[in-house]
């Protein structure tokens, strides 16, 4: 299978400290990749690079000829301001900007996508409920309705199932699992790891540096996890420039 | 009695009519412009723009005198600078868009008093800085018309991408590139009714005719149409009633207009349907569901 996102020796980071570094490898177009590692192991970090939203320091990466459109991307800490008068369908419809653009209408086909995109996360009834008045599960069944009508090639998806009841993130792991069945590539960022055993058949243990990354029962292995837990967080104000040596960029 | 009272002015003064044909272009273009501001959180942004838009407009009254065309447009190229150099920052950089348009319009109020100062007159200054829309020329008021008209215009070309820009801007960064040039188109139409505003309310008091009615829609609607349509409506009524009391009373017509907007501002604070007052002391029996 083709390559869908292709790092070589990639390191992310914010002023010359890198949060991820030298990561070299392939996610396979179709892929269903759990991102696994402490908090502040780069793996938000490592995301906002796929979108584009952040530079790499050195190395590249590829995303196979994908436009950032066809890139749907759910941050862990949505700039949502929740409180503006906006309903769940009119929100939920921006997700087709792909198709509509900033002045296409939405016609009556548009429509029936978006109200099937609503009733696929369950939310029959909410099409004209401010977003403000949702729960917190509530509020991630629309950002994921959303991601449903941008029909993206490539779905990013950072920690998606924080403070989520199981029921709602079982409903929503159905959809990702939808996702995979469709072919698309779907990477998430997850920290329940019965569930990516459960779930995603391949794995990347990340700690700045990737740990591990593979098949996901050989890559959580209590030694790695070991390993991934003694990464030291702090950045070193005073350390020296890199020098790039290709020791580490083959962990994996 | 109450004919002569409420439509007379308007039938015998030509001066009353062209006021009233100023003051409903000036709210059909900039209520929206308030809303969006009040969505925004940058109510107070369009206060610091009109100070911003003061020191141009005194350069081009120093220049030409008293001509509204010379003050109009150093009033664009002071706000636009100022606009556009805070909006490029602040998106540049991580600095807010308020801290950075402090400094700004900081910089360029002190330019233009320093100006002043050296070269000017003060007493026909106190005329740009409270306006005359009871003085409304063929040619101000045809002005007055085109910004309001082009204003709607640019607006519904950057709806969409404007809205979505202020619920979820890094959404629309993954999916267009639209948010910065409508950000900045926005920002460019707020100078534009400031500019246009101060023709008939002053400098200072231009912003009042966009926050006040937006003040006012919060409290009676939850959606952004609804906000609009509402906003637009209480910026009309304000601007007629402002002018019969003005012209019944000895209040300048300026601030006659926005002390009805701010009486109808206390009004919805009070019994709002979306969180007014009264709503909330007396919100009735819970539902069963």
């Amino acid at each position: 299978m083709a390559a869908q996102l292709k790092f070589r020796d990639v390191t992310l980071g914010y002023d010359r400290h890198p949060a991820v570094h030298h990561l070299g490898g392939e996610v396979a177009q179709g892929a269903l990749l759990a991102v696994v590692g402490p908090n502040g192991a780069g793996k938000s970090t490592l995301f906002r690079g796929i979108v584009g939203l952040l530079k790499p320091l050195s190395g590249a990466i590829r995303t196979g000829g994908l436009d950032v459109r066809d890139i749907a991307y759910l941050p862990q800490i949505a700039e949502i301001d929740r409180s503006f008068p906006i309903s769940v369908f009119d929100f939920i419809s921006a997700g087709l900007w792909r198709g509509i653009g900033s002045f296409g209408g939405i016609g009556k086909s548009a429509r029936e996508r978006i109200l099937a995109a609503i009733a696929a996360v369950g939310l029959n009834g909410f099409e004209n409920r401010p977003v403000g008045t949702l729960s917190g599960g509530q509020m991630q069944r629309v950002l994921f309705a959303r991601v449903l009508l941008q029909d993206a090639r490539l779905i990013v998806l950072d920690e998606p199932f924080n403070a989520i009841d199981s029921k709602t993130s079982a409903d929503l792991l159905a959809l990702v699992r939808r996702w995979h069945g469709e072919g698309r590539t779907v990477l998430a960022a997850l920290h329940d790891l019965e569930m990516v055993r459960a779930n995603f058949p391949e794995t990347l243990l990340l700690a700045r540096g990737p740990v591990a990354w593979g098949a996901t029962e050989e890559v959580l292995t209590p030694e790695n996890l070991l390993v991934a837990m003694r990464m030291c967080e702090a950045f070193d104000d005073s350390a020296a420039a890199c020098v790039d040596d290709d020791s580490h960029s083959r962990a994996a | 009695m109450l004919y002569d009272a409420l439509v007379g002015p308007f039938t015998e003064f030509e001066f009353m009519r062209r006021a009233l044909a100023a003051v409903i272009a000036l709210s059909l273009a900039g209520a929206p412009i308030g809303v969006f501001l009040m969505l925004r959180r940058m109510s107070l942004v369009g206060d610091a723009m009109a100070h911003a838009i003061l020191p141009g407009a005194a350069v081009g009254f120093l220049l030409s005198g008293l001509n509204l065309f010379a003050m109009t447009a150093g009033g664009l190229i002071a706000g636009f600078t100022v606009a556009i150099l805070a909006g490029v920052v602040a998106r540049s950089t991580g600095l807010k868009e308020d801290a950075s348009l402090a400094t700004f319009y900081l910089a360029s109020l002190a330019l233009g008093v320093s100006i002043v100062s050296i070269k000017g007159t003060n007493i026909d200054l106190l005329h740009v800085l409270f306006g005359n829309i009871l003085a409304m020329d063929n040619q101000t008021l045809l002005m007055v018309a085109f910004n309001a008209t082009v204003t709607l215009l640019v607006l519904a070309v950057i709806f969409r991408p404007l809205v979505i820009e202020s619920v979820d801007p890094l959404f629309l960064r993954t999916v267009s590139r639209a948010g910065g040039p409508a950000h900045l188109a926005f920002l460019a139409l707020v100078v534009v009714n400031l500019v246009n505003g101060f023709q008939a309310l002053g400098t200072l008091l231009a912003v009042g005719l966009m926050i006040l009615p937006a003040g006012i829609a919060r409290f009676w609607s939850r959606d952004i149409t609804g906000m609009i349509c509402i906003a637009v409506f209480a910026a009309s009524i304000s601007g007629y009633a402002g002018l019969v009391l003005s012209f019944q009373t000895r209040v300048p017509s300026g601030p006659a207009i926005i002390l009805v907007a701010a009486a109808l501002y206390i009004v919805s604070v009070l019994f709002g349907s979306v969180g007014g007052l009264v709503r909330q002391m007396f919100p009735g029996r819970h539902l069963e569901a």
